[in-house]
């Protein structure tokens, strides 16, 4: 099943074994979107990064960076106000929800269901407004830098993200009207690419397929970071360890990010966007085009960047894919010495041929669809 | 505290002799360890009941090239038990052998793979020890700090008529 | 319906070759070729907000023999390199090519040992198309551009495709 395939989601090669219609042995041949962002950020300043985090995981590209800027932070041990820790709880969940409905609207058009592809993108649309809205860029923008955001939110940005909050419910009962007790769907996804939980643990499994085998870890409120534990949310959990389970766990995952982009526009606190520190973040605009001081802090920042003390962090978040980690090891140098990202969906492709086993050849499919993966995150 | 002080305790009590160095950087436990001792150490992590290291969340390695043990191969496991890291280092030299980790967890099969692939470490006794991100007849192991980027200078208009400069 | 009422005695005058471009433009099948981020600004582009059926690219065909017009949309390792190769030539003459976003014209924000810089090392290119990726409008000005060129494409000499530096 080779690299260019309409159902691969990307440039994945899957070396299939059959035995008639069932499938022996699945092994899945990556690397033909890699990338070596590993290597070109050891070549860069830590704030000219954050472009590159952008490109790994295309669908949720602001989770990439809100992963790298935390990681960044706990290195400096960097203190990030309230309004920008809000902030960015609230673009990560329209984030959440953006790239659950680019699986949906893909991993149901391949198992047939060929309209919910136009629904997913159609509702993807008011989402990348959003982007558009508070950077100018539909998708990969770079909004959360070190030190909080890049700029301020704009002002109608609460009845903007209203808007779209309002639209979305909606909508998504009617997605799960379509599908969820359709018996064509029920057919090809219950009881399909069954992993069970002790192999799930084994292969370090993380995201929505974990806890669609029953268990219930959520790094949101295992580790909250960025103030998420002020908020108040369920972790959906399902124990078919099936693929009709791991649809009904992200479905009710955007009915969960909605309640809680919710609550962050209700209670968006007042303040300052970006941390104080003079020789990290870069000085407001106003202040760089008037005052000799700013300019200076500005010019060092951007040509020569900063030295953080030597040592290493890791700090994982969840992506809508699993568990995004970013190791930083530095040695004291401007350029980060190593940063390693830990792949979600690298680690849950790995687990494809358990998962495929036994099945027959068109429920692999089902399965690619259903692991979530995003090739630019596994190949890096 | 994001790290467990009694297992920080009960790991310098047991493992006294293995241990090389221990490190608290930023509310997080690093412990650097022999390399013929560490999959014990892992394995008798996975079992242990009493504080459950029982997952592995990332495996990889760092390459210092000016020292003489220039590989450091990074184990994180996680524990959901009490939501706290750990972490373990092995230093190599180049060359040196290290055991896989699939014996304990799947996972590791293809994160070893990967280290393999981009620096170069042996792991003996791993299933099927080949490329896994670059093409099969590369040749070099890309993040080894000594292996440079390729990086082509752009060609403007008073270049234009040579190959492109490689650095 | 609109041709008679322009036709009332059925007969138009017109050039062979004007008559074959313009069929070739209104009905270029795309080929579905999408590697990485720009691939989703190109299924943005084929889905309801912007519709790309309208300039007559209804069908997107999974097979290169059955397609048109390659889109590579995204960053090309050097790992993918000869997959593009073979799929560009088992494509029927008369074919395009149209290099979407800026890793695939130039190697973009990646220089390094992995990406190859610019598809048109390997494969010859009609139109190139900037940005980030690229936003749908900016994809159906390139597209529209390139049914420009291809209407003033000449029948005579063959189109020497697969011949380049």
């Amino acid at each position: 099943m080779g690299p260019q395939h309409p159902a691969t989601h990307g440039v994945l090669r899957v070396k299939l074994t059959l035995d008639g219609e069932r499938v022996v042995e699945a092994y899945p041949v990556i690397g033909y979107l890699h990338t070596g962002i590993e290597k070109t950020a050891e070549s860069k300043l830590y704030h000219k990064v954050v472009p590159l985090t952008d490109r790994m995981d295309y669908l949720a590209p602001m989770s990439n960076n809100l992963g790298y800027c935390l990681a960044v932070e706990k290195l400096l041990d960097l203190e990030i106000p309230a309004k920008a820790q809000w902030a960015r709880v609230c673009l990560a969940e329209l984030t959440r929800i953006n790239s659950h409905l680019v699986w949906i609207g893909t991993h149901a058009i391949d198992i047939g269901a060929m309209s919910m592809a136009l629904y997913g993108f159609r509702e993807r649309e008011s989402i990348l407004h959003i982007y558009e809205l508070v950077s100018g860029q539909r998708m990969m923008s770079s909004y959360f830098r070190i030190g909080g955001l890049s700029k301020d939110l704009p002002e109608n940005f609460n009845e903007e993200v209203q808007k779209v909050l309002d639209m979305l419910p909606s909508r998504i009962r009617e997605y799960e009207d379509l599908l969820t007790n359709n018996r064509i769907w029920r057919n090809r996804t219950v009881g399909v690419g069954v992993l069970s939980r002790e192999e799930a643990l084994k292969s370090s499994i993380t995201g929505p397929m974990l806890r669609a085998c029953g268990v219930k870890h959520d790094l949101r409120k295992a580790i909250p970071y960025s103030s998420y534990d002020k908020f108040d949310f369920d972790i959906p959990t399902r124990t078919g360890e099936d693929v009709f389970s791991r649809y009904e766990v992200r479905v009710e995952e955007m009915y969960q990010s909605i309640k809680i982009a919710q609550q962050a526009i209700d209670g968006m606190p007042e303040g300052a966007w970006e941390a104080k520190a003079p020789g990290i973040v870069s000085p407001p605009k106003e202040k760089i085009l008037h005052e000799m001081e700013a300019l200076i802090f500005h010019f060092k920042i951007v040509t020569e960047g900063f030295h953080p003390p030597e040592g290493e962090t890791y700090v994982g978040i969840e992506s809508p894919k699993g568990e995004i980690g970013f190791y930083i090891v530095s040695d004291g140098s401007p350029k980060p010495h190593r940063m390693r990202v830990r792949p979600p969906s690298f680690i849950n492709l790995a687990s494809l041929n358990k998962i495929c086993k036994g099945g027959l050849l068109s429920d692999v499919i089902a399965n690619i669809g259903s692991v979530d993966i995003v090739l630019g995150e596994v190949d890096r | 505290m994001s790290y467990n002080k009694e297992a920080e305790k009960f790991i310098d009590g047991k493992f006294k002799e293995l241990i090389r160095e221990k490190s608290t950087f930023r509310d997080e436990l690093t412990y650097i360890v022999d390399k013929d001792s560490i999959i014990d150490i892992l394995k008798f992590l996975y079992e242990d009941e009493q504080f459950e290291y029982n997952f592995l969340t990332d495996l990889t390695a760092t390459d210092w090239p000016e020292r003489d043990e220039r590989h450091e191969v990074v184990y994180l496991l996680y524990s959901f038990k009490d939501n706290t890291r750990l972490r373990f280092k092995v230093r190599l030299k180049e060359g040196e052998k290290l055991q896989t980790a699939t014996v304990i967890w799947d996972s590791a099969n293809w994160l070893e793979r990967e280290v393999y692939d981009l620096f170069g470490v042996y792991f003996e006794g791993h299933p099927d020890l080949t490329r896994i991100l670059t093409p099969d007849d590369f040749e070099g192991h890309p993040l080894r700090r000594d292996y440079s980027l390729t990086y082509e200078i752009p060609q403007f208009s008073y270049n234009k008529d040579e190959p492109p400069e490689v650095i | 319906m609109g041709l008679e009422d322009k036709i009332p005695d059925g007969i138009i005058l017109t050039t062979l070759e004007k008559m074959v471009n313009w069929s070739r433009k209104s009905s270029m099948w795309p080929f579905g070729f999408g590697l990485a981020c720009c691939a989703i600004e190109m299924m943005s582009t084929f889905m309801a907000h912007f519709d790309l059926a309208r300039f007559g690219m209804e069908v997107m065909r999974p097979s290169p023999r059955q397609a048109d017009l390659m889109i590579v949309s995204g960053r090309v390792s050097n790992k993918m390199a000869p997959v593009v190769k073979r799929l560009y030539e088992q494509m029927p003459n008369p074919k395009w090519v149209i290099s979407m976003g800026a890793c695939a014209s130039t190697g973009g924000v990646f220089n390094n040992y992995a990406i190859l810089q610019g598809v048109d090392r390997i494969i010859p290119v009609d139109m190139y198309i900037p940005g980030c990726p690229p936003r749908p409008q900016q994809l159906i000005d390139g597209i529209v551009k390139l049914h420009e060129k291809v209407k003033h494409e000449k029948l005579k000499q063959p189109v020497e495709k697969g011949k380049k530096k």
